[in-house]
């Protein structure tokens, strides 16, 4: 179990509903299923995942995020869940809101562009290569990068209130420079989200 | 020399082999949708692979609109070609004959030898002919119910149909929730469209208007609509292909060589001549009452109905797991319509996956071996299997 994934079913409570964007395999339901006893569904585009899916008995729904939510009724899961795909979608923004009409909470993850890596990176003049972003910027599936700064500040401004933060490097640990420097040193974020009201 | 297993491709899997159709009787009467009943009847099936001691591999194939009990492997040596899934049933196949006991049969109202049209009523000792009644897809359902008790098979392992055959797993599921757990409904939608509905209505008024329907009694007659039902399938048959599919399998491509046109009313384009051919090769094996009955029973089926055109509320009685497949390219149940289902499913709390599969042909799609369609049967019924064999 990937801690990142860990963290995330701490904060699900036990027999919720939940939908998981862009499941991949389904490891994260099929753990939530297992100790959270939680009912779940996965969206998927990827011919493969949705195979393995079925194979360990997920359930998984074949569609492309980026398409939109409009088949979901408002507030119809307790959760919605997107783990590492955030930065891939055409407009993230929508997404979220569309999250936050679908599910009572979002949890979301991304990469922080704000990383010092990439930032150094950008200094030498270069578009980043980093564990975290491995890809060639001509090839990446990685389309819209945010800092943590620039997360918070949509959230703000879009009036989405932020009930959980964890920030983590990429062996998925919360150490002391990522509480001193948050945006410098976090690798990966982890957000608990809420509509207002 | 090499071993026959070797010569077929590995993801392929093997035949069943030779096959030889039973006739079931059965004496429970039957009431219909329609208010009439049945005091007994009889249904046609094939079955392939064998019924474990706890009687939980049982999985029950549905077949759709123009198909039949044949749905693998050969009914003798010299057969041309095998049943009508045979890509999909066998050892080794998706539907697995190691380890699923597969029952397919002729739905009651068809013309394979099940109680129908061209049987005959034994009440007037003539042939049913236009007095058969019309049935529902729930009506199938009630009858493979009785077939079930008959085979001794209290619940299915799974029931997979595809089209039409996809709405009687459905129907399954609301009117028969413990007996099914698991329901595999591939290229099927919720209910038909008026659009639908307007091909089926063509269709029906081809045979109909055919002047040797003699009212439904062409076989005492000596006759055949052969004509109405030819036009009949020729439509269906543009219905089952995309746009796509025919242009590139026929283009506007010319029978004869010079390419000229030849300005009269003689087969000319190859898509022309294909549609003949399906045309005429139906009419030797189809009958026109059987072709009205069961696009009836299509336009009928809404299980919706009866909750309020609520699916969900339908779908809340259901205790199966669901697996819904659809098709890329197919317009005539397309993604959108099983989308639908799944919708509905979701919003009833059902267990459901889905796969939407990039495909070439059309509605005819979910008869193709596409890997993907494939893998994805493959995997839901490994752990069917597995969960049956616990």
């Amino acid at each position: 179990m990937r801690p990142d994934l860990a963290l995330i079913s701490d904060w699900i409570a036990p027999g919720s509903r939940i939908l998981d964007l862009g499941c991949g395999d389904g490891a994260l339901l099929a753990h939530l299923a297992s100790t959270r006893q939680v009912r779940g569904y996965g969206l998927e585009i990827d011919d493969d995942n949705v195979a393995s899916c079925v194979a360990a008995g997920i359930n998984v729904i074949q569609a492309d995020v980026d398409d939109g939510l409009a088949e979901f009724a408002d507030g119809s899961f307790d959760y919605v869940v997107m783990t590492q795909a955030l930065q891939a979608l055409v407009r993230p923004d929508l997404v979220l809101a569309e999250m936050l009409r679908v599910g009572r909470e979002v949890i979301v993850t991304f990469p922080n562009f704000g990383h010092w890596r990439v930032r150094l990176a950008l200094l030498g003049g270069h578009m980043p290569h980093t564990p975290a972003l491995p890809a060639e910027w001509y090839d990446t599936e990685n389309i819209h990068l945010c800092t943590l700064a620039d997360f918070e500040a949509l959230c703000a401004s879009a009036n989405w209130q932020v009930l959980e933060r964890a920030l983590l490097d990429r062996q998925h640990r919360a150490g002391f420079s990522i509480r001193t420097a948050p945006n410098l040193f976090c690798e990966i974020a982890l957000y608990k989200l809420q509509r207002p009201g | 020399m090499v071993p026959e297993v070797l010569s077929q491709p590995a993801e392929a899997g093997g035949s069943v082999g030779i096959v030889t159709p039973q006739t079931i009787v059965i004496d429970t009467p039957l009431l219909l949708a329609c208010g009439r009943s049945l005091p007994r009847f009889e249904l046609v099936i094939e079955t392939y692979g064998t019924l474990n001691a706890a009687r939980s591999n049982a999985v029950l194939i549905c077949h759709a609109l123009s198909g039949d009990h044949h749905a693998a492997g050969f009914h003798s040596t010299d057969d041309r070609k095998p049943g009508w899934w045979d890509s999909a049933i066998g050892p080794g196949k998706p539907i697995d004959t190691n380890k699923f006991f597969v029952v397919c049969l002729n739905n009651l109202g068809g013309c394979r030898g099940s109680t129908g049209p061209t049987t005959i009523n034994p009440e007037t000792g003539a042939l049913w002919g236009p007095d058969f009644p019309i049935v529902t897809v729930r009506d199938w359902v009630a009858s493979q119910a009785l077939l079930a008790d008959q085979l001794g098979i209290d619940a299915w392992a799974a029931v997979i149909g595809g089209s039409l055959g996809g709405m009687q797993v459905m129907q399954w599921t609301i009117d028969c929730p413990t007996r099914i757990r698991h329901a595999l409904v591939i290229a099927a939608a919720p209910r038909i469209s008026a659009q639908n509905i307007a091909f089926n209505e063509i269709a029906r008024q081809a045979i109909l208007s055919d002047p040797e329907f003699h009212g439904g009694r062409y076989i005492e007659a000596g006759a055949k609509p052969e004509r109405g039902l030819k036009l009949a399938r020729m439509l269906g048959h543009i219905t089952y292909l995309s746009d796509t599919a025919m242009r590139a399998r026929f283009g506007r491509i010319l029978r004869d060589g010079d390419g000229q046109y030849n300005f009269n009313y003689d087969v000319e384009f190859e898509v022309e001549s294909y549609l003949r051919h399906q045309g005429n090769s139906f009419v030797d094996r189809f009958d026109g009452n059987t072709y009205l009955l069961m696009t009836k029973a299509l336009d009928y089926f809404d299980p919706a109905r009866e909750y309020g055109d609520d699916l969900a509320a339908a779908f809340r009685q259901a205790q199966a797991k669901f697996l819904v497949v659809s098709f890329s390219v197919d317009w005539r149940f397309s993604p959108a319509r099983s989308r639908e289902i799944v919708n509905a499913l979701i919003a009833a709390g059902r267990d459901v996956s889905y796969a939407r599969i990039d495909s070439q042909l059309g509605h005819d799609d979910f008869l193709m071996p596409i890997p993907q369609y494939h893998a994805v049967l493959r995997n839901y019924l490994d752990r069917v299997a597995l969960e049956v064999s616990l």
